[in-house]
């Protein structure tokens, strides 16, 4: 009987580590701290809060990546307000417990004047309550479900009506008259799905399906089955992370075409292409606000000065784009405020802007993400992604989607 | 009517996934009562290995049917080591082997980031694998219908090796009477690590079969432990043809009750049963009446 009972410690372990990664405990953290940032010297701290371990290392790693060199590249320049940054990293470890501790030891303990990083959004949401009660100041490099906007957080990536809505018009315009959504089981991928329903239903769209599945779920023969005998026009992917590779291994596998039935993805970027397979996803579409594709000096640039730091087989991607954008834009901030005061720094960010290698930025000071184009690309046979259709100009977020008709209700 | 013969073979594909990683297990953990949680590490291995074989061997298919063998070989090897230097020490210690092993399973997840990059490795599959045969009644992806007929193969031979080999039958001695079989002159150390061997590399196996569905990284084994050890404990601790029965079950159950609802609850719903299923009958579907392992 011994081992029997083993393999119910065993199964009890194996849950509870799993249900560890997707806890959003916002417990701890919350301490007023009162800034104690030293801007005496002729350098001043910030902090990058990245997962350098853990599940989500592999993609956190390439965000820590382009943060440095942006650093570097903003001491080579001068600094900021000319004082050198001196960066302090910690790792986050994939857990949203550990972020929010981390926040607090680099913005009471080690003083920094901004902290940068963060990517799902259970470590955000763990973190903000730090960094609303020690006022302090975090930049969030990555595309994510919108309804969120704290006076403390700059949102750096797209908010829903910045990737989701503009792919969603992109397929209407295409004549699309019906989809079917398929996403992992967690927050972003439910949010959005609600926002594609609602956009379909004032549109005239069907939607013919909505599945989930488990995040690292391995075995998509029925939900491929599902979607191949609905009989939709395209598919509106949310999956995260490894279920993309089985998910699109299966979709080929089954017959299905970027041709007859096209994928729009929203989490499959640059980075993810080779792991996915470039045959299993050539012709598929993606939304986002960067490719590493992008014909323009500032871009040339920035995949030349990350190539160069990180090595030649390395891309680019938007999460990456969005945070090495962030330092840049902190530092705009601080110097158009003359300040490191986070207070200050709120009070200049409205309107400053940047060219980033995505295009002109803006900061908009009330909600504090910022206004960006949208971008549908089309994965290319070299493993890149190539821009097919873009919005007419930067898009002003509206993470609540205030300014949309059919879109009410959906915030509350 | 398609669509239900569709979702019968995704069940029944589905059931060979899980019988592939658990194989293996039945051997390791049914046969010899180790819980080893670097099992899918081995499977880990073996995906590593088709990888490999890719990069050295520019066709996909030569690449892919060669490393089926190597995949065997790597994972065995590895599960010898293991063996002969964590394992052997804490026979009668099983939860420290699951300690232990689970120290071993993060320890080869780093050296696989360390060796290949965090990010998913891309195991192209080769033409004649990839897009769908037709049966006459229903299509069907090819890969998955080569995967159902490995997994046949597989247990076909670790079923033969076990019922005409003298090893088999040395094997059986020790699972059945451990202290008998050694009475009898059967050296249980070496017939330990053969033991083992056959069921890493039946690991490795399965690792390189998965490349074909899913994805090549560090993390490929954690995803499919859990499972593979609920199919062992479902079919019966020291049975191969539980495993199997248990596996085409849970495949089919699985698929059944995801086509009808939806992939979180079929995975909940399918480990409910399981667990009312153990309550009834603790020794899973069969059992092997043995002196040692009561």
């Amino acid at each position: 009987m011994n081992t029997v009972r083993s393999v119910a410690i065993l199964c009890a372990l194996a849950l509870a580590t799993s249900a560890c990664g997707s806890r959003t405990d916002t417990g701890s953290g919350g301490t007023a701290a009162k800034s104690c940032v030293d801007t005496s010297g002729d350098s001043v701290k910030v902090g990058f809060l990245n997962s350098l371990s853990g599940t989500m290392a592999i993609s956190e790693k390439t965000v820590f990546d382009s943060l440095k060199l942006a650093a570097d590249q903003i001491n080579a320049a001068g600094g900021v307000n000319g004082k050198k940054l001196s960066v302090v990293s910690e790792d986050g470890a994939s857990e949203p417990t550990v972020f929010a501790e981390k926040a607090t030891k680099l913005i009471s303990s080690d003083c920094v004047a901004a902290v940068f990083g963060g990517w799902t959004s259970s470590s955000r949401k763990a973190m903000l309550p730090v960094f609303e009660g020690a006022n302090a100041l975090l930049f969030y490099p990555v595309q994510y479900e919108g309804l969120e906007s704290s006076p403390n957080i700059f949102y750096t990536g797209a908010t829903t009506n910045q990737q989701i809505v503009p792919a969603l018009d992109y397929l209407k315009e295409k004549g699309v008259k019906s989809l079917f959504l398929v996403g992992s089981d967690y927050v972003f991928p439910r949010t959005a799905n609600k926002i594609i329903q609602a956009y379909a239903k004032a549109n005239g769209i069907e939607v013919k399906g909505e599945e989930y599945a488990p995040l690292g779920h391995t075995d998509f023969a029925t939900i491929v089955n599902k979607v191949k005998g609905s009989g939709s026009a395209a598919v509106f992917n949310t999956l995260n992370g490894d279920s993309n590779v089985a998910f699109f291994k299966e979709y080929r596998n089954a017959g299905l075409t970027a041709a007859a039935m096209p994928v729009v993805s929203v989490s499959i970027a640059e980075e993810e292409v080779g792991g996915v397979g470039v045959d299993n996803l050539v012709g598929q579409l993606t939304a986002w606000n960067y490719y590493q594709t992008i014909d323009s000096p500032a871009n040339k640039t920035f995949v030349a000065a990350f190539k160069e730091k990180y090595g030649q087989g390395r891309v680019t991607s938007d999460p990456m784009e969005a945070a090495y954008t962030s330092l840049f834009l902190w530092k705009s901030m601080v110097e158009k405020a003359n300040s490191f005061t986070p207070d200050d720094v709120k009070k200049a960010s409205g309107g400053v802007s940047h060219d980033a290698p995505e295009g002109m930025v803006t900061v908009n000071g009330e909600n504090h993400h910022i206004a960006k184009t949208a971008l549908i690309g089309k994965v290319g046979a070299d493993g890149l992604i190539h821009t097919e259709w873009s919005s007419a100009k930067p898009i002003e977020p509206d993470p609540f989607l205030k300014g949309y008709d059919w879109a009410k209700g959906l915030a509350g | 009517m398609d669509a239900v013969l569709g979702q019968l073979f995704a069940g029944l594909s589905l059931g060979s996934v899980l019988l592939l990683a658990a194989l293996g297990l039945a051997l390791t953990f049914g046969q010899m009562g180790v819980i080893n949680m670097a099992h899918g590490e081995f499977m880990m291995a073996g995906a590593y290995t088709a990888y490999v074989a890719q990069n050295v061997i520019a066709d996909a298919g030569v690449a892919l049917i060669l490393a089926i063998p190597l995949g065997f070989v790597v994972g065995g090897v590895m599960g010898v080591v293991l063996e002969a230097t964590l394992i052997r020490r804490m026979y009668l210690r099983p939860l420290d082997t699951l300690l232990v092993t689970w120290g071993v399973a993060l320890i080869l997840q780093q050296v696989a980031r360390d060796v290949f990059g965090a990010p998913n490795v891309d195991v192209r599959a080769p033409s004649w694998l990839s897009g769908s045969v037709d049966l006459g009644i229903t299509q069907v992806p090819a890969a998955r219908l080569f995967i159902l007929g490995l997994a046949v193969v597989a247990v076909t031979g670790l079923a033969l090796v076990l019922t005409k080999t003298a090893l088999g039958r040395r094997i059986r001695a020790v699972v059945q009477n451990r202290d008998l079989a050694e009475t009898a002159g059967v050296s249980t150390r070496a017939t330990d690590r053969l033991t083992f061997f056959i069921g890493s590399g039946l690991a490795g196996i399965a690792g390189v079969a998965l490349t074909l569905l899913g994805s090549t990284g560090p993390t490929l084994g954690s995803n499919y432990i859990v499972d593979a050890f609920l199919v062992v404990v479902a079919g019966g601790v020291g049975q191969i043809k539980g495993t199997v029965i248990a596996a085409f079950g849970l495949g089919l159950l699985q698929a059944g009750i995801e086509y009808s609802t939806t992939a979180s609850l079929a995975k909940v719903a399918v480990f409910a049963l399981v667990v009312v299923f153990l309550q009834a009958r603790p020794q899973g579907i069969f059992s092997v009446r043995t002196r040692s392992l009561a």
